[in-house]
């Protein structure tokens, strides 16, 4: 860079500053705490993790991100549109479906027990060395086990059903493995997560990280941690898997995007999973 | 007969010289970050330039900046330098370079290419998805970049 161009970039940058005093009043997180059902206090910021360090010093969930009305009704599960949907998960956990004649509670017995925690440490490394979401396990469940079909990664089944199994894990610290057998994986998410896709060479960082609480348009730019997920988009009026949020963001570069399931999105999960621990899950987060 | 007359005219445009002749994406010729010349050979019309830059579609750069001169606008962005004053602090050559692609000005700046065929990771074609076709066209065209430029030589303070 030349010295006049330098120059350019500091007079930008004071420019910058100079107006941000002026900017939409709303910049950085809410400042409010997420107790569920008047019950239950689940921490939306946090430090850190070490290995963040030189990135960000503070977490923060996307809660904090929206607005007064949308982080409402994430306060109380009556006013949360994904219980409709949870509910039917639960319906499910104790459906007989496939040619085994088992259910999931069958093996799992009360999903309150055998889930619990479950979510906060996805996605993770299986038996045989691959990396898995949950999707994952729920489908060889089904296959192997039932004797039932897969269910697809978006398809309303699966996100029923991982809504059911996240809310098992409310309140708990997100506890992935990012060490051992889950490093080399974690190791290309973060490649991913800093790599400049598409058209509009943009990386998940030049957003949620260089650029979080600031705005594009009318989006108020969260950290894209996903403690919250599945997470019911007002937008879609659906449940968003977190998959599929990475493919919409994909998209939006300009890009040619990856598969929800892919390799490539598991490992970018895992990655984006440990970029919010000391975050808890949230068992079902409501976003606009 | 009338072929020669086709031809005639053919000949008499190019003999006009490169003032209608458009720069190609990959011709651009950089000095530093800017670009003397004119990409369309035709001068920008500043108001066509707003409109580009106020289109989702097209240019959309109140998405991320700020222009105090469009208080009508909703939702300017503010995660860019506010481009009041633009005019002031940058030559013609120099915004056609910022807006071309801002990368050659500012190292590692976040704003797209607008006028960029690659090299790119996995591009795409347009907000689909799928893989971008070998002939991807760039952002805007010759002739909105100068538009856009014209207008941003409008933002003075």
């Amino acid at each position: 860079m030349s010295l006049r161009n330098s120059r350019n970039k500091i007079a930008a940058t004071a420019f910058a500053a100079l107006v941000l005093g002026l900017g939409p009043a709303l910049a950085g997180p809410a400042d409010d705490t997420l107790v569920v059902n008047e019950d239950v206090t689940i921490v939306t910021r946090a430090p850190a993790a070490a290995h963040l360090d030189g990135h960000l010093k503070e977490v923060y969930s996307g809660w904090l991100f929206r607005e007064d009305e949308t982080r409402k009704m994430q306060k109380d599960d009556f006013d949360n549109p994904n219980f409709v949907f949870l509910e039917q998960g639960l319906d499910a956990w104790s459906a007989v479906d496939g040619s085994e004649g088992k259910s999931c509670a069958n093996c799992h017995e009360d999903i309150a027990d055998s889930m619990a925690g479950v979510r906060a440490t996805m996605p993770k490394v299986n038996a045989k060395g691959d990396l898995w979401s949950m999707e994952d396990y729920i489908n060889d469940c089904r296959t192997n086990r039932m004797g039932a079909e897969a269910w697809k990664w978006n398809s309303a089944d699966m996100k029923n059903m991982t809504l059911a199994i996240s809310l098992q894990s409310r309140g708990m610290p997100v506890n992935v493995a990012i060490d051992g057998p889950a490093q080399a994986f974690w190791e290309k998410g973060k490649e991913m997560y800093y790599t400049r896709f598409g058209q509009l060479e943009m990386s998940c960082a030049n957003c949620h990280e260089d650029n979080f609480g600031n705005y594009i348009r009318a989006d108020h730019l969260s950290q894209g941690q996903v403690n919250g997920f599945p997470v019911y988009r007002l937008k879609d009026s659906g449940v968003v898997s977190i998959h599929q949020r990475f493919v919409g963001c994909v998209r939006d570069t300009r890009a040619e995007t990856f598969a929800a399931g892919s390799q490539e999105f598991r490992e970018l999960e895992l990655y984006v999973a440990s970029r919010g621990m000391g975050l808890e899950i949230e068992g079902a987060g409501v976003r606009p | 007969m009338k072929r020669h007359v086709v031809m005639a005219a053919f000949a008499a445009a190019l003999a006009a010289g490169s003032a209608g002749a458009e720069v190609a994406p990959a011709d651009v010729k950089w000095d530093e970050g800017a670009i003397a010349q004119s990409l369309s050979g035709v001068a920008g019309d500043p108001d066509s330039g707003a409109k580009i830059m106020t289109t989702n579609a097209l240019g959309n750069c109140v998405a991320c900046h700020q222009i105090s001169a469009m208080p009508t606008v909703q939702f300017q962005g503010d995660i860019a330098p506010a481009l009041d004053g633009a005019a002031d602090r940058y030559s013609e050559a120099q915004l056609r370079g910022i807006v071309v692609d801002a990368k050659h000005t500012f190292e590692a700046s976040f704003m797209p290419g607008m006028y960029k065929t690659g090299p790119f990771i996995r591009p795409g074609d347009a907000y689909t998805g799928k893989a971008a076709p070998a002939d991807l066209p760039p952002i805007l065209d010759a002739q909105q970049i100068e538009d856009v430029v014209a207008y941003l030589l409008t933002l003075k303070e």
